[in-house]
């Protein structure tokens, strides 16, 4: 090459160019291909279940019929998938935000046991969930469960904590949602500048303190983020339910922790598969997912809300 | 500030004016002997034995990692966060061992506070920066926190700027300003030292003049050991110059020999631009 044909650039950008519009239109297109299943599916979702959807619908239960039009609600679902929700939430925000404090601001980042717990909560991120389910079933009901019964209740023939309940539900979803919780968590605690945590330690603070009152408060939005990512990802989970809590069918709500429930995303499953005649319960189906989607989305927008006003406050004063 | 009451430890007198020669020894608050630091394996200073005096304006001045800011973290013990560091020697303030058995160095840190390179106010409103410092040495009442956040600002000539909007965010200063608050901040538990690394090196000139000024009203009531990489300013504000060099104290003397006749090559070299 010449000294001035390293200028002479035409010859090869023709190619060039034809590559970078084909790369545009294929990135383009994989995009556009995502909009499009997304589209699909809320569409026909909105479109199929939208009929269905009346006040009676949203309070009413199954005790007239499951299947039939007219006659089946959702309520005793909606309650039962928020209930194990919040109670999640409640379990999995206090381990999770510990467990990074400890990782991050308390644990030594060479030593073996640091390497071990980060390696632990990689993995339990991989775990598929029907694990869980199982997890639940042999450790909070009957490990746990039965020996709460022999305990508390050596008398009583029928078990009150070894069998399924919205407590050991909640608790199995907790523990697969501590991933998401912990990595944010810690995510947020990095984020922060080491600058902070010097000023409040040389004006005599310990570390507690610094802890609780400089670090907790500033990194509080990246820790609701968490919690956002593990309610969106435990509020159409059913498998982990199967097994811990949720039932085919209850006449009351449940009333105490150690009860079962009913849950939307089983009763999909219900629905889809148990029903005598599939073409008169398909509307109910489509109103059941519908819900499904629009308490997700509300739970997820109350956290966010919640979130961005708590930024808002932040950044006018403390 | 005479009259508030936090814990404190009553101060030798203030020396007297700087001695030639003798940089000065035997009235020294602070005082470390043979005092080596180690990271990990790395050397970071070397047998360090110095005195620094009451009320008077230390800088410690070299070039980059020269040791010259992890000396001054030894002082309130700000390094005992790092992993694997490793002290020999001994640091005392008015003859009490600061590693000795027994000590806290949280109660330490009350005593010797500290400014920052980089101006680190919480993200929380102007009152509240300080208020947080005094609540952790347990003053709560209402009336005597405002008595005291005033005093603080006004020592820290920050007051009359920000007097109407102390309940606003501190993120909202100006970084002059946040240095000062930072400085407030520090005064406002009523230490012995005041420990400064290279408190106005990322400030403009303007805001820098005014931390300066800041410093020469400040040695009246505190004893400060500055950190700097400015000439000038070591040569402006200080009393005391300690000259350091790969983790070692090349020269400590007033700060007029040191920029005038010091006894050593190096500090020559280094103070009229040579090196560093």
């Amino acid at each position: 090459m010449t000294l001035h044909g390293r200028w002479e650039v035409g010859g090869g950008s023709r190619r060039g160019a034809a590559w970078s519009v084909l790369f545009t239109g294929a990135t383009g297109l994989a995009t556009a291909l995502i909009l499009a299943m997304l589209a699909v599916i809320l569409v026909n979702v909105a479109w199929h279940g939208w009929p269905a959807l009346s006040w009676r619908f949203v309070t009413a239960g199954t005790e007239a019929d499951m299947f039939e039009v007219g006659k089946a609600g959702v309520f005793p679902m909606i309650f039962g998938t928020t209930a194990r929700v919040i109670l999640m939430t409640l379990f999995v925000i206090p381990v999770g935000v510990t467990t990074a404090i400890y990782l991050h601001e308390y644990a030594h980042t060479t030593s073996v046991l640091t390497r071990v717990i980060r390696t632990a909560v990689a993995n339990l991120a991989g775990v598929p969930s029907i694990v869980f389910g199982l997890f639940g079933l042999g450790f909070f009901i009957h490990f746990l469960g039965d020996r709460l019964d022999l305990v508390l209740h050596p008398d009583n023939p029928k078990p009150i904590w070894g069998k399924p309940a919205l407590l050991w539900a909640s608790l199995t979803l907790a523990v697969m949602t501590l991933p998401v919780v912990i990595v944010a968590t810690e995510e947020a605690l990095r984020g922060l500048s080491p600058g902070l945590r010097e000023a409040s330690l040389a004006l005599g603070a310990t570390k507690l303190q610094t802890i609780w009152q400089i670090v907790l408060p500033n990194a509080l939005p990246g820790i609701l983020t968490g919690g956002i990512l593990a309610v969106s990802r435990a509020a159409g989970e059913v498998a982990p339910l199967l097994f811990t809590g949720a039932a085919y069918y209850m006449a009351e709500l449940p009333r105490s922790l150690t009860d079962q429930f009913m849950d939307l995303g089983y009763h999909v499953f219900v629905l889809s598969t148990q029903s005598p005649n599939l073409e008169q319960t398909r509307p109910i189906l489509y109103g059941t997912v519908l819900v499904l989607l629009l308490l997700t989305f509300a739970l997820n927008a109350t956290a966010i809300l919640v979130r961005a006003r708590m930024r808002r406050r932040q950044r006018a004063a403390g | 500030m005479d009259d508030v009451s936090l814990p404190k430890v009553r101060l030798p007198e203030p020396a007297p004016e700087p001695s030639p020669g003798g940089a000065g020894a035997g009235e020294a608050l602070l005082r470390t002997e043979g005092l080596s630091l180690w990271y990990g394996s790395a050397r970071a200073l070397h047998n360090i034995t110095l005195g620094i005096p009451p009320h008077r304006v230390t800088a410690f001045i070299g070039p980059s990692g020269c040791g010259k800011s992890t000396l001054l973290r030894c002082f309130n013990r700000l390094n005992d966060l790092i992993d694997h560091v490793r002290i020999e020697g001994r640091v005392a303030i008015a003859g009490h061992d600061l590693y000795g058995p027994g000590v806290d160095a949280i109660e330490l840190r009350k005593r010797v506070g500290m400014v920052f390179q980089k101006s680190n106010p919480f993200p929380k409103s102007i009152y509240e920066n300080i208020a947080y410092a005094l609540r952790l040495h347990g003053l709560r009442e209402r009336r005597r926190l405002d008595e005291v956040v005033e005093q603080s600002l006004r020592g820290a000539a920050l007051w009359d700027e920000v007097k109407d909007r102390l309940h606003r965010s501190a993120l909202g200063l100006s970084g002059g300003q946040q240095q000062r608050l930072c400085i407030a901040r520090a005064i406002a538990i009523q230490p012995d030292i005041l420990l400064m690394d290279e408190p106005a090196s990322a400030l403009d000139p303007i805001a820098t003049a005014r931390i300066e000024d800041l410093i020469l009203e400040l040695k009246q009531r505190f004893t400060i050991v500055i950190v700097t990489h400015n000439m000038q300013q070591a040569a402006r504000i200080s009393d005391y110059t300690a000259f350091f060099y790969l983790g070692e104290l090349i020269e400590f003397d007033t700060t007029r020999r040191v920029f005038t006749n010091p006894s050593q090559q190096q500090t020559e070299d280094y103070v009229t631009g040579r090196f560093g």
